[in-house]
């Protein structure tokens, strides 16, 4: 059990000084580097739950996809690589009161509500689990989503074609 | 392990998330922030999943993750868009419809 906490502890901290970095970099590969470490560390979350093909998942479209595509989206659009270019607009602290002000009422109704629920994991949910549900009761959103991939790429080449 | 550890990290990176998305100028960075928004969600999901010994949790966050390539696919072949016509992809350049 203790082995557990000390594992969240050590990748919710990387996670948090991830996140804080991408949102206050000054260079926007770093920024895609450092979101890189946050999702990697959801992956590592993800295996500490026990729920593994989520896991995997993750490392593979995030990591993997989503990632080489914002650095194909940094390269096309020239982004500013010059360190003294602010790449934040003036509503620095207007968006951190924002911020602050969700996270307060977030984490004390998330305290108030759950202070007393604990996880007990006792072996990790198999592969063949996961795809039974999804081919069997969760068909239908399955296929919607497909379709909607479909969509999506289509929109993008048609979005981004020249002519 | 407690639940609320996953959920107050979760709510962390989501405000995290929020406070990008209202302050960040460049759209590629905009975008980031939101997918830092989206695997809040799914971490959340996969938490409660594994609360209630269930595996709904876990089909959603795979619902989540495809959602967020195909947004990212279509948000970066906009951003590409605004880049081609304004030349800049700065989110404070794109100001066709103010007064």
């Amino acid at each position: 059990m203790i082995a557990e906490n000390v594992f969240f502890g050590i990748i919710a901290a990387a996670m948090v000084i991830g996140a804080l970095g991408v949102v206050t970099t000054k260079n926007i590969v770093h920024a895609a580097l450092y979101l890189v470490i946050v999702l990697a560390g959801g992956a590592a979350q993800f295996l500490l739950l026990g729920q593994e093909f989520v896991a995997w998942v993750q490392v593979l479209v995030y990591i993997g996809a989503v990632i080489v595509l914002f650095l194909f989206g940094i390269m096309l659009t020239r982004a500013p690589m010059n360190p003294h270019d602010s790449l934040d607009n003036n509503l620095r602290w207007p968006g951190a009161a924002a911020a602050l002000f969700l996270a307060g009422i977030l984490g004390s109704l998330l305290v108030h509500t759950f202070h007393a629920d604990k996880l007990h994991i006792d072996a990790p949910i198999r592969t063949a689990t996961v795809t039974n549900a999804v081919f069997r009761v969760y068909i239908i959103p399955f296929e919607v989503v497909g379709v909607l991939l479909l969509g999506a790429l289509v929109g993008a080449v048609v979005l981004a074609r020249r002519d | 392990m407690l639940l609320n550890q996953f959920l107050l990290l979760s709510a962390f990176l989501f405000c995290t998330g929020i406070y990008g998305v209202l302050t960040r100028k460049h759209t590629v960075l905009v975008l980031m922030s939101i997918e830092l928004m989206l695997s809040a969600v799914n971490l959340n999901l996969v938490a409660f999943g594994a609360f209630h010994n269930s595996v709904t949790g876990q089909v959603f966050a795979l619902f989540v993750l495809t959602i967020a390539a195909a947004e990212v696919g279509v948000g970066l072949a906009i951003v590409l868009l605004i880049y081609r016509n304004l030349r800049s992809a700065d989110l404070d350049d794109v100001d066709v419809l103010k007064g």
